[in-house]
């Protein structure tokens, strides 16, 4: 019974940290939502100097570990503006994630039929016109499945933030383990609520992924 | 800029040191990963019910929670209990117990991916389930799943960088004690931002060529 | 008859589920037969195949192959599987190795030879189907006809003493049919006990000693070509062979 009661006000301080986590990943994911999308669509039809840029975020993003990305950020910010590491932690996160949500989004575009884009421009389109209404729609559903696994990445790296001191699940947990000297049912917990998180998660995906596949 | 060549001086001998220790890890942890991974995505796929149930289980808890958590359990959970590991064995441990859940689950998907009537020929001619597995199904399910494996020991040289959070004096410890040391932490994790970039660039043309070298002739689509 | 016959089949039933897909068949074959399988789609030919070597094995029944029951409980299927080649429709060639490779995989995995004399054995069994200048290309690289042959080879290599064919040459495109027909009429010459389900009436008349017809699970009617062909006693396999035969002829424009 001792240990039942130990784990459920582990799990009640812990828990405090749960919106924390939340948010920090859905900022970072719509953060990389922004960058991802855009660097996709400068790799997929900008003009020579933009598809290099973005390929370099890209790709020299994807080689260096998120931590290191998220240190280097936090210490640059610092020295700008003054941000809460809630801010820095997930701007960081999510400035790491789009380049990784920019591989997603640029097969996605590619994977587009060209026909599509030859039929908006044949019925007078813009070309910006016929990326954003008819190619993108298109894309960002296809790229749905692979978002997602994306989604749950982030989900688990958001724990990484807390390296720079914001008080998500994982700090959340430190601080009780060191207050109970109960390491084992702190981490415990902890991986209990990640488990139910991240299972949550994948079938709150799925049911998304369902609802808006594309029939082609 | 000469200030930065002074600082550059002064790091990079212990960045060196570090980046030992970081392939070191991944190396080691990649090969357990390889160890735990085969068996555990083979009887995931041809064991009893009772053993693919357990396997499942692994898969989930490692694929479902965080490396950070997972290290932080295995160094500093599992003392609580009686278990107790040194530094480098819960960062080999911790590292290589969530690679084998990933890999295992690549190789199922390979396994259930080759052709249902490669088994049916085996055994047509002969051979023992086992044998079918053994030199039909898994000489093919492992030339289809190296694509995926090479990128998981890419990942893995990234991942190795959590295990300075347990002291663990790997490529980003050492940068951490640099940092602190020198007051330019900007400076030197840039610095580490590059040796990562060169670590990965060049484990990307290795593992290229060892997956083109694996390629089975006439088959196309694997490597572009 | 003063042979022992070399398979035996006695009221062979299978079912999948709730479907019955074989309802009692039987069946003797002599050394040296070649019989040849025909009858619509669905009626169980290719189930009957691979009940013979128990790919799956029948629901209720029994099979002789020479004097050793193999239906009964606690035989070594891999044992049987081994006195028995089977060819498929769709080749199922070992994609990983080469074409040298596929035969010799049965020869040092199962049969335990050592390389070298698995070696010149898979290279005599290459040659027996002309293939020989083949041997280090891989099933990617083959034409469907040759990489049928090489199957063929490769079931040979294990020294059955009964071959299979399901229809082997379905997947082929027409041009490619002739080659495998060829060996397989070879086969037949040399005195290997074959069982073809097939719908090639050209190669069944040539090369056939007995033609069964089946349909609906059961074995309708059976003899040897001339007759069944020409004067067959049921009306059922009257219609279909006339069918098979002038839509061959038609197709084919002989």
């Amino acid at each position: 019974m001792d240990i039942l009661q130990n784990l459920l006000t582990t799990l009640e301080f812990i828990i405090q940290g749960l919106w924390i986590t939340v948010w920090v990943t859905v900022v970072a994911l719509v953060v990389g939502l922004v960058f991802g999308v855009l660097t996709a669509l400068m790799r997929v039809y900008g003009n020579r100097f933009w598809r290099q840029v973005a390929t370099v975020y890209s790709v020299v993003i994807r080689a260096v570990p998120v931590v290191v990305i998220i240190f280097i950020l936090f210490f640059v910010i610092a020295e700008y503006v003054n941000l809460s590491p809630f801010l820095a932690g997930s701007l960081a996160l999510g400035f790491a994630s789009g380049a990784y949500q920019s591989e997603i989004f640029r097969g996605a575009l590619q994977a587009v039929p060209a026909g599509q884009m030859t039929a908006a421009r044949a019925i007078g389109m813009s070309k910006v016109q016929a990326i954003w209404s008819i190619v993108l729609p298109q894309a960002l559903r296809l790229a749905l499945p692979a978002w997602g696994n994306e989604a749950t990445l982030v989900l688990k790296d958001s724990t990484l933030v807390f390296v720079v001191g914001v008080p998500e699940i994982l700090r959340r947990t430190q601080q009780v383990s060191a207050r109970t000297n109960e390491p084992f049912i702190a981490f415990g917990a902890a991986m209990l609520l990640y488990l139910g998180l991240t299972l949550l998660t994948t079938q709150f995906l799925g049911w998304v992924e369902r609802r808006y596949r594309l029939q082609m | 800029m000469q200030e930065f060549l002074e600082l550059l001086g002064n790091v990079v001998p212990s960045l060196l040191q570090g980046t030992v220790v970081t392939l070191q890890l991944a190396a080691v942890s990649l090969a357990l990963g390889v160890a735990i991974g085969l068996p555990a995505g083979l009887g995931r796929v041809y064991g009893p019910r009772w053993l693919q149930r357990v396997i499942g289980v692994y898969i989930t808890v490692f694929q479902g929670t965080p490396l950070l958590i997972q290290l932080f359990m295995v160094y500093y959970g599992l003392p609580d209990v009686g278990i107790t590991f040194s530094r480098f064995a819960a960062a080999y441990l911790t590292l290589g117990l969530n690679s084998g859940a990933y890999q295992a689950e690549y190789l199922r998907g390979a396994l259930q991916s080759v052709g249902e009537g490669q088994m049916t020929a085996a055994r047509a001619i002969g051979m023992s389930k086992g044998q079918a597995i053994r030199s039909i199904i898994l000489p093919q399910a492992l030339r289809l799943v190296l694509p995926t494996w090479s990128n998981e020991a890419i990942a893995m040289l990234k991942y190795t960088a959590v295990v300075f959070l347990i002291a663990v004096p790997d490529l980003m410890g050492q940068a951490k004690i640099m940092a602190a040391k020198y007051f330019a932490p900007i400076a030197i994790y840039m610095i580490v931002a590059v040796f990562y970039l060169v670590l990965v660039g060049i484990a990307y043309l290795i593992l290229r060529q060892v997956e083109r070298r694996a390629q089975i002739p006439g088959l196309t689509g694997e490597v572009e | 008859m003063t042979t022992d016959p070399i398979l035996r089949l006695e009221n062979v039933h299978k079912s999948f589920g709730e479907t019955h897909v074989l309802k009692g068949v039987s069946l003797t074959i002599q050394p040296r037969d070649v019989v040849v399988l025909v009858g619509p789609s669905g009626t169980g030919k290719s189930t009957l195949l691979r009940c013979i070597n128990l790919l799956s094995p029948p629901t209720q029944g029994k099979i002789w192959l020479e004097e050793q029951e193999i239906t009964a409980p606690g035989v070594n299927q891999d044992k049987v599987r081994q006195r028995i080649g089977m060819v498929f429709q769709d080749f199922n060639l070992f994609t990983h190795l080469t074409a040298l490779g596929n035969v010799m995989v049965g020869l040092t995995r199962v049969r335990k030879m050592n390389k070298k004399e698995a070696y010149d054995l898979a290279m005599l069994e290459l040659d027996r189907v002309g293939l020989v200048d083949r041997a280090d290309h891989y099933p990617a690289q083959l034409s469907g006809g040759q990489k049928q042959r090489v199957a063929i080879a490769r079931a040979l290599g294990m020294d059955p003493h009964v071959m299979l064919f399901d229809e082997p040459t379905s997947a082929l495109d027409p041009e490619l049919t002739g080659e495998v027909l060829e060996v397989m009429q070879q086969l037949g010459q040399e005195g290997m006990t074959m069982m073809v389900v097939s719908h090639e009436m050209g190669f069944a008349r040539r090369v056939a000693s007995r033609i069964v017809f089946m349909e609906g699970g059961y074995i309708v009617e059976e003899g040897p070509p001339d007759q069944m062909f020409d004067a067959p006693r049921n009306e059922r396999t009257r219609e279909f062979l006339n069918k098979i035969s002038s839509f061959e002829d038609n197709g084919q424009g002989e």
